[in-house]
């Protein structure tokens, strides 16, 4: 093992222990919709993203198109178009397509966060340190969620309920406090995600469109009003 | 869920969020020329996450009432700065507090 594999394995164990409490919540979500245990693991094993599995769920149990699946997963996940790339100029010469190949898989959030914010370039046996554990922890927590969710008190279940949305709200919030076009641009989605839940004929738009409309919508207003200088982002 | 109706949308979700990640560090290594263009795809991820948020955290514990006490505190110490666990593991707690609360009375 080399120094740089146990440094990778370091820095995502925090990322580990956070995956860990959500994926739990996912797990339970999963069970208690219908899918079986083995079923929720795989799901985790192989996307390893929170927002498009926690979207997936609905579509699923609502017999949605296959297409529609796709857009949804396609806007939802579209922000990794964009931290690929960027990440993509961060890679050193260890780091060709077969490797490539391999990372991107892993290139979530958090990781993309903490592998970005590396002094200088980054190798294959960082990446592959740091992509093991949260990779591990999102399939581990995902397991017992999905095992033993159901052994938990209700009380304690439907407390758990709340974990994700606490998780979403703890990456939007603070770069809507600090950016007004952040700020604007939830705004927008938000007032349109209410609009299609509230308004009659409008809320029976299946859950995948919504979050794409409001999704698309929304960041398209912002780009148009607010468009980010070229330094940034 | 039935295997055969399953595993379709597994390979789906799988395969569009496995091309997303991999495509553009592969493939196309070129830097995004469009402001605009750029600039939506850096608005999407609040966009999203704002409309799967809302209003559906509202009905993440079965009663609005102690949906909105989770709320609360999540979005006070989000707005904080806390960090994702510490946000997530607090808005249950005010949730699992509430609901003793209306045990209790």
């Amino acid at each position: 093992m080399s120094a740089e594999f146990r440094q990778g394995i370091r820095h995502g164990i925090p990322i580990a222990l956070g995956y860990l409490s959500v994926s739990f919540a996912f797990g339970m979500k999963a069970a208690s919709d219908g899918l079986t245990v083995l079923q929720a693991v795989l799901i985790s094993m192989t996307n390893l993203t929170s927002a498009g599995q926690i979207a997936a769920l609905p579509l699923m149990i609502g017999g949605a198109s296959l297409a529609e699946m796709a857009l949804t997963q396609l806007t939802i996940n579209l922000r990794y178009a964009l931290m690929s790339l960027s990440l993509s100029r961060k890679l050193d010469g260890s780091m060709g397509t077969l490797q490539r190949m391999i990372f991107a898989f892993a290139n979530t959030d958090e990781i993309f966060a903490v592998a970005s914010s590396q002094p200088g370039k980054v190798g294959k046996n960082y990446l592959y340190g740091l992509m093991i554990t949260p990779w591990i922890g999102w399939s581990l927590g995902t397991l017992l969620g999905s095992a033993a969710g159901t052994l938990l008190p209700e009380f304690v279940r439907t407390a758990l309920g709340i974990a994700i949305y606490g998780m979403f709200l703890a990456i939007i919030l603070p770069p809507a406090r600090k950016l007004g076009p952040v700020r604007f641009v939830v705004m927008i989605a938000v007032a349109l995600s209410l609009c299609f839940h509230y308004i009659p004929g409008l809320n029976t738009v299946s859950p995948g469109f919504v979050i794409i409309i409001c999704g698309v919508a929304a960041a398209a207003a912002g780009a148009l009003l607010f468009p980010i200088r070229e330094d940034a982002a | 869920m039935k295997w055969s109706v399953f595993l379709p949308y597994l390979a789906v979700t799988a395969g569009v969020t496995y091309l997303i990640r991999m495509l553009p560090m592969t493939v196309f290594r070129k830097e995004i020329k469009s402001r605009f263009v750029r600039s939506f795809l850096a608005y999407i991820p609040y966009a999203v996450l704002g409309a799967m948020t809302f209003p559906d955290v509202f009905y993440s514990t079965g009663d609005v009432r102690t949906a909105v006490c989770g709320v609360a505190v999540a979005v006070l110490l989000a707005w904080r700065g806390r960090s994702l666990l510490t946000v997530a593991v607090a808005a249950c707690c005010a949730v699992a507090l509430a609901q003793g609360f209306l045990m209790l009375v």
